[in-house]
């Protein structure tokens, strides 16, 4: 896969600004081929330790710079692969950040600091990890030269955070002891923790494969804007312009047109680079279809066979992210689900949901600011939606106030699967 | 480094910025869809190019339904504006052009009598007449957040007010790929569809795409002279002062800004991917040095300032 999206977070001095100043920096190094070996390791050596300091230390800058509702976003790359990082504060002021930059993310990094264990920042971390749909964990526990690389220190952590993880059903997880300081594990193997039989971190993110289930996954094409250019040469051209929120469409398949339901055939899928005769997930893409229907911005292109459900009433996860106003049974609000806006009123709070354990949830009569809730909304008209468990892209949705036009909220259609039963 | 043969590594690359591309250009077409009037601001730097190849990727085969937009200091390389004016006519768009030099001879703005005063800081009040004049609720910007630090928590959609003034409250955090365009009135937005490029992409895009970019990007004979540790090229707004010399040299430069504080480096490298070898190890030796660092890093976020990021 070629960008991997990364969500970190951490807690205060776990050591995620050393962890990340340290794939910043040393990830570099990894691209000068016009550097011999023994230069690059000697240069390494001399001046790394003064430019992890500066790049922790402006890490650390911004983080003092107070509660906000910002995600920093970092780039590193590999000859084999691009990274996104959004950073986020682990405090749980900070969950609606964490709920913003793990809603892109394909890893959850959770770093750990070996000598405290798994503390509830770290389980809140995987359980909003889980919630966002990420599907694959990666644990770095880490000072471990504060434990003599000693694998007692190591095990626990990994038997206590498996069980987690398997809790929540993120099926693809791995632990990783390092030592982001020293540089044990982080790009090179550690040659003082031969206990350890796997790979260090760096390489495990450059072959992390991120499991193909878009493979079988039903087309979805939110319309995001038709293109009519009207020219002489293009009189008659109609194109819908979108991104593939999942699944695959080829010429000559054929679509339903959501929501009426009309069924018409691809006749042409144009790429950035030209005709294309298929083309998949998260590609952006202007597709022509046999038919001369009404379709507009909102509308939904889909698989004939396998529909979407198309409903005015939903059932969502939501975390709300308004400071000055809270969610509640009544609120009316506006709503963005793919490329459709409407309107949407809180029809019940089911429940709120206790983020720092598993299945824990109590009743509310609000969420407030960073909190999470189980919700029911009735839309003014009907959303063409998956569960946010088969496809992020038309599973999710943000809330919007209507006075401030702030985002006050975001949601995923469904519940999650490790939820039990809500009640009591 | 050797000139790139095709292998895996390249395809990789390749993958990475189909990515990339694909998200700039749901960007895109999202302002386009939900904003009635949005512009597209053209310096001729090689992130507005990156930019503007995009824009017409997204509309295709429609013409661009927007003008570029050029907020211009009266200092420009020659260059840098034929290439502006003729991409403007393949492209059959409209070109606004704010000016610096009109807007100082109207008082619209007043020049700074400092010595060493740029018209960098003019552009900001000739780019928010601009906007009102025109009346641009959108306008696409080309900055990026690895540019430096304190952008890594930019958005991709931020709200000005009228006076352009970014309200950290009024920052709304933006998930999965949804970006709520509701604006408030007095309220305008810029768009930076390249947040998640970093340099390199920007240059591999370039490479790949075979994108042309304004001649003084590459060597070139220059009639120079030495200010401040930095070749400045000599030209009608730009003349040497006490014992200066003007002398010929091959340069290149960085960046399409204003001639009077853009200098140029010495270099050979006249072909695309000899300027991103060099780009490369300039990047391996900035490592090293350490007070050197933070004056790169000064110099280029001026840089990248003065090629019309604001
Ligand atoms: N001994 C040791 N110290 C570390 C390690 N990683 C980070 N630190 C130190 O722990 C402190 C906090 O680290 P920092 O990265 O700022 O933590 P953050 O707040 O989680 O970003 C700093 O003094 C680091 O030098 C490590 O692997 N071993």
């Amino acid at each position: 896969m070629e960008l991997l999206r990364i969500a970190t977070a951490g807690s205060v001095d776990d050591g995620k600004s050393t962890l990340i100043g340290r794939l910043l920096f040393d990830s570099k190094a990894i691209y000068d081929d016009v550097l011999d070996s023994a230069e690059q390791h000697s240069r390494r050596q001399s001046s790394e330790y003064f430019n992890l300091a500066l790049l922790t230390d402006g890490l650390k800058a911004e983080r003092e710079q107070g509660i906000t509702i910002d995600v920093a976003y970092r780039y590193f790359s590999t000859p084999k692969r691009k990274f996104i990082l959004a950073d986020t504060p682990g405090h749980v002021q900070y969950t609606r950040n964490m709920v913003t930059g793990a809603s892109t993310a394909d890893v959850a990094l959770i770093i750990v600091d070996a000598r405290h264990g798994v503390v509830e920042q770290s389980r809140r971390h995987a359980v909003i990890g889980a919630l966002l749909g990420i599907r694959h964990v990666v644990v770095c526990v880490n000072k471990m030269d504060l434990v003599d690389f000693k694998e007692e220190a190591f095990r626990p952590i990994q038997d206590d955070l498996h069980a987690l993880l398997e809790e929540l059903e993120i099926e693809s997880h791995h632990f990783i002891p390092i030592s982001a300081l020293e540089g044990d594990n982080v790009v090179e193997k550690s040659d003082r923790m031969p206990w350890y039989e796997d790979g260090p971190l760096l390489p495990h993110l450059e072959n992390l494969e991120l499991s193909d289930l878009t493979q079988d996954a039903p087309f979805r094409f939110p319309v995001q804007y038709v293109i009519r250019p009207l020219s002489n040469q293009y009189h008659d051209y109609r194109g819908y312009a979108g991104t593939i929120a999942s699944g695959s469409v080829e010429v000559g398949q054929e679509i339903a047109v959501m929501p009426s339901g009309a069924t018409t055939t691809v006749t042409h899928i144009e790429s950035p680079d030209g005709e294309v005769t298929s083309a998949g997930e998260a590609e952006a893409v202007t597709i022509r279809i046999a038919d001369n229907l009404d379709i507009s911005r909102g509308a939904l292109l889909s698989s004939a066979s396998e529909r979407p459900t198309s409903d005015n009433t939903l059932d969502a996860t939501v975390c709300w992210m308004g400071e000055r106003s809270s969610l509640r049974s009544g609120a009316m609000l506006r709503i963005k689900h793919a490329t459709h806006t409407a309107r949407a009123m809180v029809n019940e709070l089911q429940c709120k949901i206790d983020i720092n354990h598993v299945s824990v949830t109590e009743a509310s009569e609000e969420l407030k600011l960073n909190e999470i809730g189980q919700v029911t909304l009735r839309t003014s008209e009907p959303l063409v939606f998956d569960q946010y468990a088969s496809s992020r892209g038309t599973g999710s949705f943000i809330l919007i106030d209507e006075s401030t036009n702030e985002t006050v909220g975001a949601g995923m259609i469904g519940r999650p699967p490790y939820l039990g039963e809500i009640g009591s | 480094m050797n000139s790139p043969e095709p292998n895996s590594n390249d395809l990789l690359t390749s993958s990475q910025l189909k990515a990339l591309e694909a998200e700039s250009i749901h960007i895109i077409r999202e302002v386009v869809a939900e904003f009635e009037k949005p512009g597209l601001l053209f310096s001729g730097g090689k992130d507005s190019i990156v930019m503007l190849h995009l824009a017409v990727k997204a509309l295709q085969p429609a013409k661009l339904p927007f003008p570029i937009v050029h907020i211009d200091t009266g200092h420009n390389f020659p260059e840098a504006i034929e290439y502006r004016d003729r991409t403007a006519k393949n492209l059959g768009i409209d070109l606004v052009v704010g000016s610096v030099p009109e807007a100082l001879e109207s008082g619209r703005v007043q020049a700074s009598t400092l010595p060493g005063a740029s018209r960098n800081r003019l552009q900001t009040p000739v780019l928010l007449d601009t906007i009102r004049d025109r009346k641009f609720d959108a306008v696409f910007g080309g900055a990026r957040r690895d540019e430096e630090r304190a952008r890594a928590k930019e958005r991709v959609y931020s709200f000005r007010d009228e006076f352009g003034q970014w309200d950290p409250k009024n920052q709304r955090p933006e998930l999965w790929n949804l970006y709520n365009g509701f604006t408030n009135t007095g309220q305008h937005i810029r768009v930076f569809p390249l947040s998640n490029w970093t340099e390199l992409d920007i240059w591999q895009y370039i490479l790949e795409e075979n994108i042309e970019l304004p001649s003084i990007y590459f060597a070139h004979e220059r009639e120079v002279f030495e200010r401040d540790g930095m070749l400045m090229a000599y030209s009608e707004f730009l003349k040497p002062e006490n014992g200066e010399k003007v002398f010929t040299e091959k340069v290149r430069f960085r960046t399409v800004g204003d001639m009077t504080i853009t200098g140029g480096l010495k270099s050979d490298a006249e072909t695309l991917e000899q300027v991103i070898a060099e780009i490369a190890v300039a990047r391996v030796s900035e490592r090293g040095a350490s007070r050197a660092d933070d004056r790169t890093a000064e110099a280029a976020m001026e840089d990248r300032k003065r090629e019309g990021y604001f």
